[in-house]
């Protein structure tokens, strides 16, 4: 089936006349059915495979404090507020919101890492030595931590995150993955404000997302 | 004058090498396969570096969908009599806690097949019905505005069922999901005292020069 047969009939006539020859029975096996059959198993397993085994994202929550006294504060300094929008839009500020959001920048997913250096660069330049950081600092060294030297350095950087109504949970996942990308030891995932929102509708309403 | 002659050539080829890759490539999915589990949800998880990867295990999973509908499913790490009880005593406990009022037919038509993704008022309607019809019948999705988070119960009540047992919480959720649902999940698991979870995401790779990148490859282990 898969040759066509060339051999033209004229094989063994120099043995000579009256010489018997044996019949020989090819030994091949016409495999065109087989590789058929095989290649539809192939097919037929690549469809319903799942390759890629899915992974696990922890993500540990904090309580809510009802007390006030109890919240944790953070240092405007050391803080980043990412704001995330319709559409991706993705929004941030450094330290505390102006009132007339003269500190309030628009930023995309793929350049909010560099903003997530920056910031963090930033603080532990200004990191200067105080007695909290020894408790830090010994923790880090009883866990093995080659780098314990450092452990304290950028315990003033805190990432707040504050996801809209609009904001997707892919938004959420990618912006908590790129906490674990950038190692932020503190971040935490927080309602918007009223401000805050209007402040995005606003910015997205004359950027004209619909 | 002589002619000249042209060898004519076999058009056979030799098929056994190529039989021998594609039995090859067969084999090789054929082991490494494993069939989807009937997804009764069509969820596209979001990506993230996370390198841990999932188990099946004790567990409740929670689905949200790309509507935001959220679904409860009750994992346990085998289908063994003892695992069933305590499905049983799952929503014999959602049961008590609502007054539902279902029968032991219902109640065992949820001990087969534990997912559910119906407000309460819907549920013994839902759990009525023949297995098969459950699984592709449409419903409305659990509740989890913060007015009437009915999720809430059903944490509670896998709490209570799953007693003195290590169980996880499952999050997953599709891409297009969006946030307000998210943090009706994340508020039904902070009412009842639960702070983490282990949300399903599929790998991907580190970017290249950023710090966790410099991490791995120095040869830290991932921070717990």
């Amino acid at each position: 089936m898969a040759d066509i047969d060339v051999s033209g009939g004229d094989s063994g006539h120099k043995k000579g006349p009256g010489v018997k020859k044996a019949k020989k029975l090819s030994t091949r096996v016409d495999m065109t059915p087989m590789v058929d059959l095989g290649f539809l198993l192939i097919t037929f397993f690549i469809f319903t495979t799942t390759m890629s085994t899915p992974s696990t994202m922890k993500l540990f929550m904090p309580k809510d404090e009802k007390d006030q006294k109890d919240l944790t504060e953070v240092k405007q300094s050391g803080a980043l507020t990412i704001l995330l929008g319709k559409d991706n839009g993705i929004y941030y500020y450094e330290g505390q919101l102006e009132s007339d959001g003269s500190n309030f920048k628009s930023s995309t997913y793929k350049e909010i890492r560099d903003e997530i250096i920056k910031k963090k660069k930033e603080v532990i330049a200004a990191h200067y030595h105080s007695p909290a950081c020894d408790k830090l600092q010994k923790d880090a060294q009883d866990k093995g931590d080659p780098d314990w030297k450092d452990a304290c350095k950028d315990k003033d950087f805190v990432v707040i995150i504050k996801p809209n109504k609009e904001a997707t949970y892919k938004n959420t996942v990618d912006i908590l993955d790129e906490m674990t990308i950038n190692q932020v030891k503190r971040f935490a995932l927080v309602d918007i404000t009223q401000d805050e929102n209007s402040l995005v509708k606003a910015t997205e309403q004359s950027n004209g997302v619909q | 004058m002589p002619s000249v002659k042209i060898p004519r050539k076999s058009t056979f080829t030799d098929m056994t090498p190529f039989v021998d890759v594609a039995f090859l490539i067969l084999s090789f999915f054929m082991l490494a396969t494993k069939f989807k589990p009937p997804a009764p949800i069509e969820i596209t998880t979001p990506k993230s570096v996370s390198s841990e990867k999932l188990k099946e295990q004790d567990a409740v999973l929670i689905e949200f969908d790309s509507t935001g509908k959220v679904y409860f499913t009750m994992n346990t790490k085998t289908q063994q009599e003892s695992d069933k009880q305590l499905k049983r005593d799952l929503i014999t406990e959602v049961n008590k806690n609502r007054n539902l009022g279902l029968t032991e037919r219902e109640i065992q038509s949820f001990t087969n097949y534990s997912t559910v993704g119906s407000p309460f008022s819907e549920l013994k309607t839902l759990l009525d019905l023949p297995q098969d019809q459950r699984k592709t019948v449409k419903q409305k999705g659990i509740p989890v505005d913060s007015a009437n988070n009915e999720l809430t119960t059903w944490i509670g009540a896998a709490k209570v069922a799953f007693q003195g047992r290590q169980m996880f919480y499952m999050l997953k959720g599709d891409n297009k999901a969006k946030y307000p649902s998210f943090k009706g999940v994340i508020d039904a698991m902070k009412a009842n005292e639960e702070f983490k979870y282990k949300l399903i995401t599929d790998p991907k790779t580190v970017p290249y020069g950023t710090d966790l990148y410099t991490k791995r490859e120095s040869g830290k282990a991932d921070e717990e």
